[in-house]
């Protein structure tokens, strides 16, 4: 595999944006038949890499050779005409069309000019029948989960005649099963000796699949390691470039006394919440203090459950008490008033306004709580965001910069922020560590035990049951729309009985305690 | 050398360079064809000159866009200003008509007042057909652009109603400190917007909802109020506009007031770099666009350029305006001449080099 000549070669490229230094004089390379891994903490400049190579964004020094050849790509249709498919972090599809017009957008199979609808349809059953999947290619890609949607841009990256196929973190949003079916399709890609480029956050999968990795760290390169010689740890390590600092104090945490946090009134008291075609009623307390975990597969219904308590959708019926009163959630605005917070796992289409800088979407959900007459003195906000940007260690520390020149991870510090500044007495943080390295992981679940011994309610949906278990006091369960138990975190807890809750849908008799 | 570059590129990257060399060209190339273009003299008191008369004439223009700039800052448009125009102008004539003495400073404050209470009541409605029930903004504000028409003719009972009366004469055509008193009053209303919008929290609100509605909601943005605002604001500012399209000739015509301004508001918002998208607003820019529009009419009317071609040739300045200010347009003109003269670019190498 290492004997042959690469197929592509990315040489002393270097990138800058206004206020920030995205990549310098890094050098990459891609060998056909491998699953490379492109490895670095948020806002390495991995997915400017990845831009760059793909024409989204010009390069400022560098060159790039495909087969040898000096090429640059004005963007990435043409990158794909050439043989470079990419198929980006956040799903870029039309979900209003259907699976076939997407795999075949831009690129329709003509009869006399015509579109050739059969012959499309027919092209896109055979393509997801090489990857094993059984769709309707006439439904809207929308009327299928995000998973399968990711599937989908997979389908359509590799029906060109692709050498080199890029995966910007592809897994993020899907689960175990679909790892494993999307690590199978890869491999069978590979061995047709195709070159694949892995973005990943999840240590465990590049191990499972990678055969080189390449690290990154703050814009340089750190270095080109094969899998096999680069211990776990010392990857960790390159990437974050100091020792680790392992996840320690976090462990006692979870073990206080949930019979202590729940003497007294609770918080937040919701009973037979629910929405049609959502989530079935359920009822829940959270006390100042909880950490309540919310656990369940990909749409099981945690993120719906969220939003009920937020008021972003509204329930169906049911009762809610805020400190033993009855109230009710039914707008955001309302939530807020009543010191709610909520971290959306949608941070580009329900979080940060792109538009604008890092500042004003930090301070936005104070503003809003304050209403537009009384505005945020100036200091005070240069105080409260300059404070935040250091806490969260956010990247790159100049709080002008429009938020969408930050990385994911960076945006998603944004969003933590934004809540943090409303100083909410609950915060609902849905998958606030997806797609997030491994120290920023640490940073925030540090982060959500230190505000929890500080009297904060925290809500913490993660698909991570490791995660969850750390973090909570007590889990509730979800499965199928339905929250099927509530379990006290006590030593008897541990990922294999969530996980048999998850799949059998019992335990609950434990419910309500 | 490297600090001359990093100046001139802070220069030509300011948003507000290219509008504002478009306008310096068309000064230019007008100054040419005829050299006394600029010269502004004083007689009898007042200032005059094309560069006076260029500013006087934008006024209601620039009036006009700055509500639309807001409004067009929430992701939404409004069409309906023109119609606003006409009906406030209408009110104001037809009440100082009925009045005995139409010199009366009385009379006409209070036929602007009920003016422009009307105008409010207006942009209400299309602050609720948007905000409240949800109605595209496009189709909202149309309503009210081709009934607004029929409500001014109503008004003016289908007629053209003249009126003699010098207070209300000067909203259009007195001077205050040697300049029109319209510059004034549109100069006040800019400062007054911008203080309304940037010395409260509402213009980064706009901006949000505007910018991404739905995050803006879940960060507790009660977005209908202010998007209900930003129409009644713009009705305000349009009120204001059709006073002084009224005063200028003293007379109310419901079919010709404020004829197709919105569409020169909507470009003026577009050149001052507002997306029309919304977002991030630029009330400096709007003011520029403005002013760039009412240049390119006087230079079709000063450059004699026959009624017959005027409009394909503003059509043709407008396109090259936008043109110059796309920031994708202008990278591709960059990129394409940056690469010419550097043979070691990626695109220019010639293929014989390339070691086999």
């Amino acid at each position: 595999m290492t004997d042959s000549r690469p197929v592509l070669t990315m040489t002393g490229i270097s990138k800058s944006f206004p206020g920030v230094r995205a990549l310098h004089d890094v050098n990459f390379r891609l060998f056909p038949g491998e699953v490379h891994a492109l490895m670095g903490e948020n806002g390495a400049g991995k997915s400017t890499l990845i831009k760059v190579l793909t024409g989204v964004y010009d390069t400022d020094e560098g060159t790039i050779t495909l087969d040898g050849e000096p090429v640059s790509f004005s963007g990435p249709m043409q990158a794909t005409a050439a043989g470079v498919s990419t198929v980006f972090q956040e799903v870029n599809l039309c979900t209003n069309l259907s699976v076939a017009e997407n795999i075949f957008i831009g690129r329709e199979p003509r009869r006399l000019g015509a579109v050739h609808w059969g012959e499309v349809r027919r092209r896109a059953r055979a393509l997801l029948a090489r990857l094993d999947l059984d769709l309707d290619v006439s439904a809207p890609l929308g009327s299928y989960s995000l998973a399968i949607q990711q599937m989908v841009a997979i389908a359509r990256a590799i029906d060109i005649k692709a050498r080199v196929l890029i995966l910007d973190e592809p897994t993020s949003s899907l689960d175990a099963g679909e790892v494993a079916q999307l690590f199978r399709i890869m491999r069978q890609l590979r061995d047709e000796g195709i070159a694949i480029l892995f973005v990943t956050h999840f240590l465990d999968q590049v191990y499972e699949i990678a055969d080189r990795i390449t690290v990154l760290r703050n814009g340089g390169l750190v270095g080109e390691y094969l899998t096999a010689e680069l211990p776990q740890l010392s990857l960790v390590e390159k990437m974050i470039g100091k020792e680790l600092d392992v996840l320690e104090g976090i462990e006692e945490h979870s073990r206080r006394d949930l019979a202590a946090l729940e003497e007294g009134t609770p918080l937040v008291a919701v009973s037979n919440f629910g929405r049609g075609g959502a989530v079935e009623p359920f009822s829940l307390t959270i006390h100042a203090g909880e950490v309540v975990g919310l656990a369940g597969l990909l749409g099981s219904g945690r993120t719906e459950v969220a939003r009920l308590l937020f008021g972003a959708d509204r329930t169906d019926g049911g009762q809610v008490a805020v400190d033993g009163t009855a109230s009710s959630l039914r707008t955001p605005a309302q939530a807020i008033d009543h010191g709610i917070g909520f971290c959306s796992e949608n941070r580009r289409a329900e979080g940060i306004v792109a538009d604008l800088s890092v500042r004003e979407n930090m301070i936005l959900a104070m503003q809003a709580a304050r209403g537009w007459l009384r505005p945020v003195p100036r200091r005070r906000q240069d105080e409260l965001v300059d404070k935040y940007v250091k806490a969260l260690n956010i990247r790159p520390a100049d709080p002008e910069v429009p938020v969408r020149n930050l990385s994911g991870g960076n945006q998603q510090k944004v969003l933590l922020a934004r809540w943090l500044i409303t100083e909410p007495r609950l915060l609902i943080l849905d998958e606030p560590t997806r797609g997030i390295d491994i120290g920023a992981k640490t940073e925030i679940q540090k982060l959500v035990t230190q505000l929890s011994d500080g009297g904060m309610a925290v809500l913490f949906i993660s698909a991570e049951l490791e995660e969850v278990l750390r973090l909570s006091h007590k889990v509730a369960v979800m499965r199928d729309r339905q929250m099927v138990a509530q379990l006290a975190n006590d030593d008897t807890l541990d990922a294999d009985r969530i996980m048999q809750t998850i799949a059998s849908g019992s335990h609950r008799e434990e419910a309500d305690r | 050398m490297n600090a001359t570059m990093g100046r001139y590129r802070a220069v030509t990257g300011h948003r507000l360079f290219w509008p504002a060399a478009v306008l310096v060209v068309m000064l230019a190339a007008n100054t040419i064809y005829r050299p006394g273009f600029l010269s502004i003299e004083l007689k009898d008191g007042h200032l005059y000159g094309s560069p006076i008369d260029i500013l006087r004439l934008s006024a209601p223009l620039i009036l006009v866009a700055l509500g639309m700039t807001l409004v067009i800052s929430t992701g939404g448009i409004d069409l309906s200003v023109g119609s606003v125009c006409a009906i406030s102008g209408a009110i104001a004539c037809m009440y100082i008509s009925k009045q005995s003495d139409q010199n009366s400073l009385v009379v006409v404050l209070t036929a602007l007042a009920m003016a422009l209470g009307v105008a409010l009541v207006l942009g209400a409605w299309n602050g609720v057909l948007v905000a409240v029930i949800g109605i595209q903004p496009i189709i909202a504000t149309l309503i009210l652009m081709v009934a607004g028409r029929g409500l001014a003719q109503l008004i003016t009972q289908g007629q053209i109603i003249t009126i003699n009366s010098e207070p209300f004469r000067a909203i259009g055509l007195g001077h205050l400190f040697t300049l029109p008193l319209a510059i004034f009053i549109a100069l006040a209303a800019a400062l007054l917007v911008a203080a309304f919008t940037r010395r409260t929290a509402l213009g980064m609100i706009v901006e949000s909802v505007g910018g991404n509605a739905e995050a803006s909601r879940l960060a507790g943005i009660r977005s209908g109020r202010v998007i209900f605002l930003a129409y009644v604001l713009s009705a305000a500012c349009a009120a204001i506009a059709g006073f002084m399209m009224t005063a200028n000739v003293s007379s109310a015509d419901g079919n010709a007031v404020g004829l197709w301004v919105e569409l020169d508001a909507i470009l003026a918002v577009v050149i001052g770099g507002t997306s029309l998208a919304g977002g991030r607003f630029f009330l400096s820019g709007t003011i520029l666009g403005a002013l760039i529009i009412q240049t390119l009419t006087t230079t079709v009317y000063a450059m004699d350029i026959s009624p017959q071609t005027s409009l394909l040739f503003k059509a043709v300045v407008v396109i090259a305006v936008c043109l110059i200010q796309a920031p994708a347009f202008r990278a591709r003109f960059a990129r394409r001449r940056r690469s010419a003269p550097k043979p070691d670019t990626i695109a220019d190498k010639p293929k014989e080099q390339v070691p086999a």
